[in-house]
């Protein structure tokens, strides 16, 4: 089975300092990865280096495409990766504010992707939008509304409809959680855990928080100071760590 | 007229707008950068149409000025007056007449020719400017093609009005290529911009110029079940009764009464001299305007 999303020895530097050193995994269709590691352990930058969003030092990216086999995401053109960007690809930001036109109604946002692709029936996309809306739970008379006049939480669900639309193959997360409170945060993984499985997406989540990963993430990987310090299947890493970072890490969360 | 060179400009200057001139036409609907001048009117006053027409100017050449379709108001007369000073040419209000026509959001009813040239002012040259702030991401934009944004303000104008509500500055795209804002012409000048003159763009604060070569393939961006409209008044113009021209709606007293008189004085003028009177018109005298 070829893998959908491939890195070889991926590193990034600034300047002297590392960013991320020497990464590598393979990721299978429908899998969902997981990363974590504390602030400044290089997973951001990591991530930014996967879509596409910053340039890495060395190593490939490679991603299987629709036509010609696994790419080098890295090495292609822009206009080919922007393309990636916005159809088989999908960005979901920590703060919803980075990802979505905060001046662009509800229906507007998720349709953009749509109309970037080549839609050009208002009718179609509007039908799509209040469809997609409703799979992330928000009514269908707040279609014309601003996600200004959206409660966080919410702006977080429209921003993953806004990615989801496009039926894309490979998910990035950069903390999809981050800031929200824990019941909002449950309903939110409840639903992203819903919408993974049920379009057969592959998924790499980034976080700090484990609870994540615990219950969206099928592997895991673990990071400090740029470097990939664990691997492994989430219940493996999360139960028995092998690492004397990974049992910290494990032993810092709070139990209620 | 020692104190200026022919129409202001000094002839390196003329010479480098004439470069982007042609570069513009070279590849419709672009926008050449180009470095614009200080000219002695505020920024918004026509200085990009002014430093165009400076230079595509010939000595022998006939010039006239409209702004909204009117060769009587203020910004048409100044500007009328000023290559009357610096370059001494002769002006015309007839459309016909003129070889240069310079514009500020109109296009005159009247088709113009092949050997005629229409310069127009550009507030902002950048459709994608109110949707994507960042001219590094909107000039990625037009490179690689990514105009899904543009249909994006169309749908809002929907979601919102329940109908395409842009009614001036109404984007199309050149030759199947660059999206382009046509100044803010109203959109039913639209259809018209596929025409036999050259048509120069030019915007003096943004310091970009733009251009259509003659026949060249203009289409207005729409959707499916919303296509685009050439929208006007639905009256006919009270002084010459012309139904098909683009009119101005005028306040008269403050009881509610109003006028739709054509925009294009040149074309009304020139149907009342025919003998055409509409409801509230008189019959025409040479010298009553």
């Amino acid at each position: 089975m070829t893998p959908l999303f491939q890195v070889k020895s991926l590193s990034k530097f600034y300047g002297n300092r590392i960013g991320c050193k020497d990464v590598s995994f393979d990721l299978y269709p429908g899998e969902v990865m997981g990363i974590v590691g504390e602030s400044g352990s290089g997973k951001s930058t990591l991530l930014n280096c996967l879509a596409g969003h910053l340039e890495p030092d060395t190593g490939e990216v490679l991603f299987n495409t629709r036509t010609d086999g696994l790419r080098d995401t890295v090495t292609m053109s822009e206009p080919e990766r922007r393309m990636l960007g916005r159809t088989d690809w999908a960005f979901v930001h920590q703060h919803a504010r980075d990802g979505l036109r905060m001046g662009v109604s509800a229906g507007g946002n998720v349709g953009e992707r749509l109309m970037a692709v080549g839609a050009r029936n208002y009718g179609a996309i509007r039908e799509q939008a209040i469809d997609w809306l409703g799979r992330v739970e928000i009514a269908e008379d707040r279609v014309d509304d601003r996600p200004s006049a959206f409660s966080g939480g919410m702006q977080q669900r429209l921003q993953i409809a806004r990615n989801l639309v496009t039926g894309p193959r490979l998910v990035f997360m950069d903390e999809p959680t981050g800031g929200l409170d824990v019941s909002v945060q449950a309903r939110l993984l409840d639903l992203l855990r819903g919408l993974v499985r049920e379009m057969g997406l592959s998924a790499i989540i980034v976080t700090h928080d484990l609870a994540v990963v615990r219950l969206l993430a099928d592997r895991l990987m673990v990071m400090k100071d740029g470097h990939v310090v664990e691997t492994g299947l989430t219940d493996q890493v999360l139960d028995d760590p092998q690492h004397g970072y990974t049992q910290l890490l494990v032993s810092s969360v709070l139990q209620v | 007229m020692q104190e200026y060179n022919f129409a202001y400009l000094d002839e390196q200057t003329k010479r480098m707008i004439r470069r982007a001139i042609l570069k513009g036409l070279a590849v419709p609907g672009y926008q050449v950068p180009f470095a614009s001048r200080e000219m002695p009117m505020p920024y918004g006053w026509g200085t990009g149409g002014v430093q165009v027409s400076a230079a595509v100017l010939m000595p022998e050449d006939v010039m006239k000025v409209i702004d909204q379709g009117a060769d009587d108001t203020t910004n048409a007369v100044s500007i009328r007056k000023f290559f009357e000073r610096t370059a001494g040419v002769d002006t015309t209000e007839r459309t016909s007449d003129a070889d240069v026509i310079q514009t500020r959001h109109r296009i005159p009813e009247e088709a113009l020719r092949e050997d005629q040239i229409l310069v127009y002012q550009v507030p902002i040259p950048e459709p994608l400017r109110f949707l994507e702030p960042r001219e590094t991401e909107t000039r990625k934009m037009h490179a690689l093609e990514e105009y899904g944004l543009m249909h994006v303000k169309l749908y809002e104008d929907i979601a919102r009005n329940g109908a395409i509500a842009t009614a001036y500055a109404y984007p199309v795209r050149v030759e199947g290529r660059y999206v382009m804002d046509p100044s803010p012409i109203p959109k039913f000048d639209n259809p018209k911009l596929e025409m036999a003159a050259i048509q120069l763009f030019g915007a003096g604060r943004e310091q970009r110029i733009y251009a259509l070569p003659p026949y060249c393939n203009v289409v207005s961006l729409d959707f499916e079940d919303y296509p685009f409209e050439a929208s006007k008044a639905d009256h006919a113009c009270d002084l010459c009764g012309c139904e098909t021209s683009y009119l101005d709606e005028v306040i008269v007293d403050d009881a509610g009464g109003r006028m739709f008189v054509c925009s294009d004085t040149d074309f009304c003028r020139g149907r009342r001299a025919a003998g055409h009177i509409g409801v509230q018109g008189t019959p025409f005298e040479e010298d009553a305007a």
